[in-house]
């Protein structure tokens, strides 16, 4: 029965995309004048997508969109991490500070890119600053709520039994802070890649975002779709990863 | 410490880091790049809100927002609970709107103002692309929060499809469905802000450019200090709202 089910769904699943791509491919042959403006026929996106592999500008783009999410995402985990941790050694640090991170959060920080811009310049240097702080919020107020939600009975009994800080610190804290710090990492990363994308979208000199946003200006449509295929590739494949990297830390 | 000591405390931290930014700003940084606070709030009125035409922005903007957050609480409930209804349609839809909602949409914001122009229609479909999943998510996830056992009691009471729905499952799902008003709330204004930054004819983001462009960055801080201020008051809305649809459980 449950195998049954399985197949349905299956179905169901690539049914959706199959007539998906049908209702794209069939759109583009009845050739109305303003959906060819904007609806470019998938041959043509995956001719350009060959175009953009061989000619190396896939490359030179994804280097420098990756080298700045790698750099916004170590600077945003270090600080994170160790601000979380500071914050959250005594309850009154918590008290103070939680509330002004988090109202902090909860405002659009994309307010603030052209400020980035005006600081660090058009280059990569102000994605990397924009990335590295809209990703800190998320892993410091995680860093916070898993430090100082360890059970004081772990604590006194570890010290009882004559921990040492480090050993307490090792054998109590870090296993039960690792799996809310995680989550706050993971939500860290992908809010990392989406406003490093969306950095280079609005202003940049390089990158994935500066290219599709180049290839709308110019009204290369096949071209934009082509990189907006490759992101949703290299998302997809991420959100995968991601995935298989919790659930082997939840068998653990 | 006490609660209010803690809030005191609080509060000289903020005002320290106002201090120390109005004294690196007088004293280190270069006048064309950053803003003392003294000088920001001089701008504040009648410079920047003093303009009709930032007034205007700004009301522009708040329209945006509202049009889209609008349309994503009701297409995404609408989309939720049609999928979360059925066992097979969650499970087949579920993981479909999952892969979708972790794309990042920023790429897709030049191909948005391509179908939908530079005027207002782009912002509201960015920022409802943004809003529409968090709602979609969050209704499913509420569905399924719902214990099958009241919903049995009320069918064998003799309660249509529909009244289930109205009296048992909607109760239910309020902090699940309010979870997601939030955070769609957040990126709504994310995606239509994202959206005026690209690209504005007469919405803040334009303001935003001009002031960024001219090295104006007293007007510019003044003009972004706003905007935080009005998200900060719209997420304490939806937060009101949701009290008041919670107090049921009490």
């Amino acid at each position: 029965m449950i195998a049954n089910d399985n197949l349905i769904i299956r179905t169901i699943q690539v049914g959706l995309f199959v007539a998906l791509f049908g209702a794209w491919y069939f759109a583009t042959r009845s050739g109305a004048a303003p959906l060819k403006l904007f609806l470019p026929a998938p041959e043509l996106v995956w001719r350009e997508m060959g175009v953009l592999l061989r000619s190396g500008q896939l490359w030179s783009a994804l280097y420098v969109t990756i080298t700045s999410i790698i750099k916004a995402y170590i600077i945003a985990v270090v600080v994170g991490i160790a601000v979380g941790f500071v914050v959250a050694r005594s309850r009154t640090l918590v008290h103070m500070f939680e509330p002004v991170l988090s109202g902090m959060f909860a405002v659009p920080l994309t307010m603030f890119f052209p400020l980035f811009v005006l600081f660090f310049g058009i280059g990569p240097d102000s994605k990397v600053a924009y990335g590295a702080t809209y990703a800190f919020f998320p892993i410091a107020l995680n860093t916070i709520a898993a430090f100082s939600n360890v059970d004081d009975l772990y604590l006194r009994a570890s010290r009882a039994m004559g921990a040492s800080s480090w050993q307490q610190f090792r054998y109590v804290y870090m296993p039960a802070a690792l799996p809310v710090t995680l989550t706050g990492m993971r939500i860290g990363f992908f809010i990392c890649i989406a406003s490093v994308l969306g950095g280079e979208t609005l202003a940049a000199t390089a990158g994935v975002g500066r290219a599709t946003a180049l290839a709308a200006e110019l009204m290369e449509t096949a071209r934009l779709y082509a990189w907006i295929a490759f992101v949703v590739c290299m998302s997809v494949m991420l959100n995968l990863l991601a995935l298989a990297v919790e659930t082997r830390s939840e068998r653990e | 410490m006490s609660p209010n000591k803690i809030r005191l405390v609080r509060f000289l931290v903020i005002l320290g880091v106002v201090l120390l930014w109005e004294f690196y700003a007088r004293v280190f940084a270069t006048s064309s790049l950053s803003a003392a606070p003294s000088q920001v709030l001089a701008e504040l009125w009648p410079k920047v809100l003093g303009e009709p035409r930032v007034r205007a922005a700004i009301g522009v903007t708040l329209i945006e927002l509202i049009v889209a957050f609008v349309m994503s609480v009701v297409f995404g409930m609408l989309i939720g609970v049609l999928i979360g209804m059925t066992d097979i349609g969650r499970r087949s839809f579920y993981p479909v709107v999952l892969l979708l909602y972790g794309i990042p949409q920023a790429i897709l914001l030049p191909l948005f103002v391509l179908i939908f122009g530079l005027g207002p229609a782009s912002k509201i479909a960015f920022g409802f692309s943004h809003g529409i999943f968090p709602v979609i998510v969050n209704t499913i996830a509420g569905m399924r929060n719902v214990n099958p056992l009241l919903l049995r009691g009320a069918a064998a009471m003799g309660a249509t499809r529909f009244e289930q729905l109205r009296y048992v499952m909607f109760p239910h799902m309020v902090t699940a469905v309010f979870t997601g008003l939030r955070l769609a709330m957040t990126l709504t204004l994310l995606g239509v802000l994202l959206a005026e930054l690209f690209v504005s004819q007469g919405g803040i983001g334009f303001f935003t450019l001009l002031y960024a462009e001219t090295f104006n960055p007293a007007s510019l801080i003044a003009l972004i200090l706003t905007l935080a201020l009005l998200a900060i008051v719209l997420n304490e809305l939806v937060r009101m709202v949701e009290a008041r649809f919670s107090r049921w459980k009490e």
